[in-house]
C-alpha cells in the first residue's frame, strides 16, 4: 500500500494541497488568508491534472519533425482543463478580493467574527 | 535571538509575526505606538472583547468560545475525514505515468493525430482550445470580462467611488532606478508578449500567456511612471473598447464556423501550411482577441485594486 502510495507521490502531494488549503479556509479568521487557502485547493486541483496527463518519457505536445504518432506525446487534454481552472481561479479570486475590499470600507476590519457580529448588531 | 531587539515589534519581521498571529492594521505605521491591548481595545479588533461590550446580543462569553472549540475540533474532523477519503481513492488509481491509464483514450489520439492535419496548429493544446473546443474559450473570456466588471462595480459605484486617490496618497514616488529599468524593459516585455501571441499556434504559449504578459509589463509601466503617464493611451474607454471589439470578433468568427464548418461541411478557411506565422485558419487571429482581453483584465484589476478606478 505505501509502495503504491509512493509511486503516485504527485497526485498524493495534491491531496495535502489541498486538505491544507481547506483547513486554511475554514480554521482562519483573516478573508485575506481565507483567501489565500482557496488559492492553495485550487493549485492543488492542478497538480492532479497535470499529474493525470503526464506520460512517462514522452514529450509536450508540440508537433515536431512531422511525428503524428500517439506514443510520442503526452494527454493534451489536461494541459487545456488546467488553462480553464487557471482563468476561473483567477476571476474568483479578484471577486472576492473586491468584496474584501467593500467589507473594509465598511467595518475597519478583516476578521470574520468580528464584522458578523458588526453586521448582526446593525440589523437589530 | 532578533526578539532581543527593543523595537521589534516595529520591524518588518516583528509585524508579520503579529500578522500571522491574527493581528490586523500591523501594516499601517502608527502615529503613536501603543501597547498591543490598547491597540487592540481602540480599535475593538478584540471580538472576545467586543462580545462583552454588547451583552444583548444574545450569547455570553463562554458560550462563544465553547462554540469556537466545538467549531474547530469538527473543522479538524471534517478535514481529516475528506483527506482520508481522497487518499483512499488515490490507492485505487492507475500508475502514475503509465501510457495505458483510461485517461489516455480514443479522444487523446484523436487530438495528436488528426489534430495537425484537420486544425493546421503545430502546437496540438493550442488547436485543440481554439478550434475543436474553442467554444469553452470564448465561455472563459467571457468570465474574465465579467470578472473585471464585477469589480469595477464593486470598487468604483459603491463606497469605493469617493475613495478614487491620488498618486500620492497611495504611496507612489517618483523612482529614478526603477524608471530606467522600466524604460528598457517595458518594450522588451511588450514584444516579447506580443511574440507570444503571435506564435501561440506554433510554439508554447498564446493568447492567455501572452497577455498576461504584456498585462504585467503595463502594470510596470504605471508602478515606475504613474498613472498619469499611462492614461496618454490607456483610458476606461480603451478598456472598454478592446474588450468589446475583441470579445465581439471572437463571437463573430465562431458563430460563422456555426453555419459553415458544423456537421462536416467545409469552413471555406484555408488552413496553410503547418509551420507558417499564416496558417490554421482563425487561430491566430483568436489568439490575439483572447490575448486582448487577459492583457485588458489583468491590468484593470490592478488599477481597480490600487486606485479605485482604471
Amino acid at each position: 500500500m505505501l509502495e503504491h502510495f509512493l509511486e503516485n507521490g504527485e497526485v498524493v502531494t495534491s491531496v495535502i494541497l489541498f486538505g491544507i488549503g481547506l483547513a486554511a479556509l475554514l480554521l482562519h479568521k483573516n478573508l485575506i488568508k481565507k483567501i489565500i487557502g482557496l488559492n492553495i485547493m485550487d493549485t492543488a486541483a492542478y497538480l492532479f491534472l497535470a499529474a493525470q496527463g503526464y506520460i512517462e518519457g514522452r514529450g509536450a505536445p508540440i508537433v515536431t519533425d512531422g511525428v503524428t504518432r500517439m506514443d510520442a506525446y503526452i494527454n493534451p487534454i489536461p494541459s487545456g482543463l488546467v488553462l480553464t481552472g487557471i482563468v476561473v481561479s483567477v476571476s474568483v479570486t479578484a471577486l472576492m478580493l473586491a468584496l474584501t475590499v467593500c467589507l473594509y470600507q465598511k467595518y475597519h476590519s478583516l476578521n470574520m467574527d468580528y464584522i458578523i457580529m458588526k453586521m448582526r448588531k446593525e440589523e437589530e | 535571538m532578533s526578539k532581543i531587539k527593543k523595537d521589534y515589534e516595529h520591524t518588518f519581521f516583528g509585524k508579520l509575526e503579529r500578522w500571522i498571529a491574527g493581528e490586523n492594521d500591523v501594516f499601517y505605521e502608527d502615529p503613536e505606538p501603543m501597547a498591543l491591548e490598547e491597540r487592540e481595545k481602540k480599535a475593538g479588533h478584540n471580538y472576545l472583547a467586543y462580545l462583552e461590550q454588547i451583552p444583548d446580543v444574545g450569547y455570553s462569553y463562554e458560550k462563544a468560545k465553547a462554540y469556537h472549540y466545538i467549531y474547530r475540533i469538527l473543522t479538524v474532523l471534517m478535514g481529516v475525514f475528506i483527506v482520508g477519503t481522497l487518499l483512499y481513492v488515490v490507492y485505487f488509481l492507475p500508475p502514475f505515468g503509465d501510457a495505458d491509464n483510461p485517461v489516455n483514450n480514443e479522444v487523446s489520439r484523436r487530438y495528436i493525430e488528426k489534430g495537425m492535419e484537420e486544425t493546421g496548429a503545430v502546437n496540438i493544446v493550442a488547436g485543440m482550445i481554439l478550434d475543436y473546443r474553442a467554444f469553452d474559450t470564448f465561455g472563459e473570456s467571457n468570465v474574465l470580462f465579467i470578472a473585471a466588471s464585477a469589480v469595477l462595480l464593486l470598487l468604483k459605484a459603491g463606497d469605493g467611488a469617493k475613495t478614487a486617490k491620488s498618486q500620492k496618497e497611495i504611496g507612489m514616488k517618483e523612482d529614478v532606478i526603477l524608471q530606467r529599468v522600466t524604460f528598457i524593459l517595458s518594450p522588451m516585455l511588450f514584444l516579447f508578449g506580443i511574440y507570444v501571441i503571435l506564435n501561440g499556434h506554433l510554439s508554447p504559449g498564446g493568447g492567455f500567456s501572452g497577455g498576461a504578459i504584456i498585462g504585467g509589463s503595463l502594470i510596470l509601466f504605471r508602478n515606475s511612471y504613474g498613472y498619469e503617464a499611462i492614461e496618454q493611451f490607456f483610458t476606461e474607454k480603451t478598456f472598454q473598447n478592446c474588450t468589446l471589439i475583441a470579445l465581439g470578433f471572437y463571437c463573430l468568427a465562431k458563430s460563422y464556423s456555426f453555419f459553415t464548418g458544423a456537421n462536416h461541411l467545409n469552413s471555406h478557411i484555408p488552413l496553410g501550411t503547418p509551420g507558417d506565422i499564416f496558417s490554421a485558419g482563425l487561430i491566430l487571429p483568436l489568439n490575439i482577441a483572447v490575448g486582448i482581453v487577459v492583457a485588458c483584465t489583468m491590468y484593470s484589476f490592478y488599477a481597480l485594486f490600487s486606485k479605485g478606478g482604471i
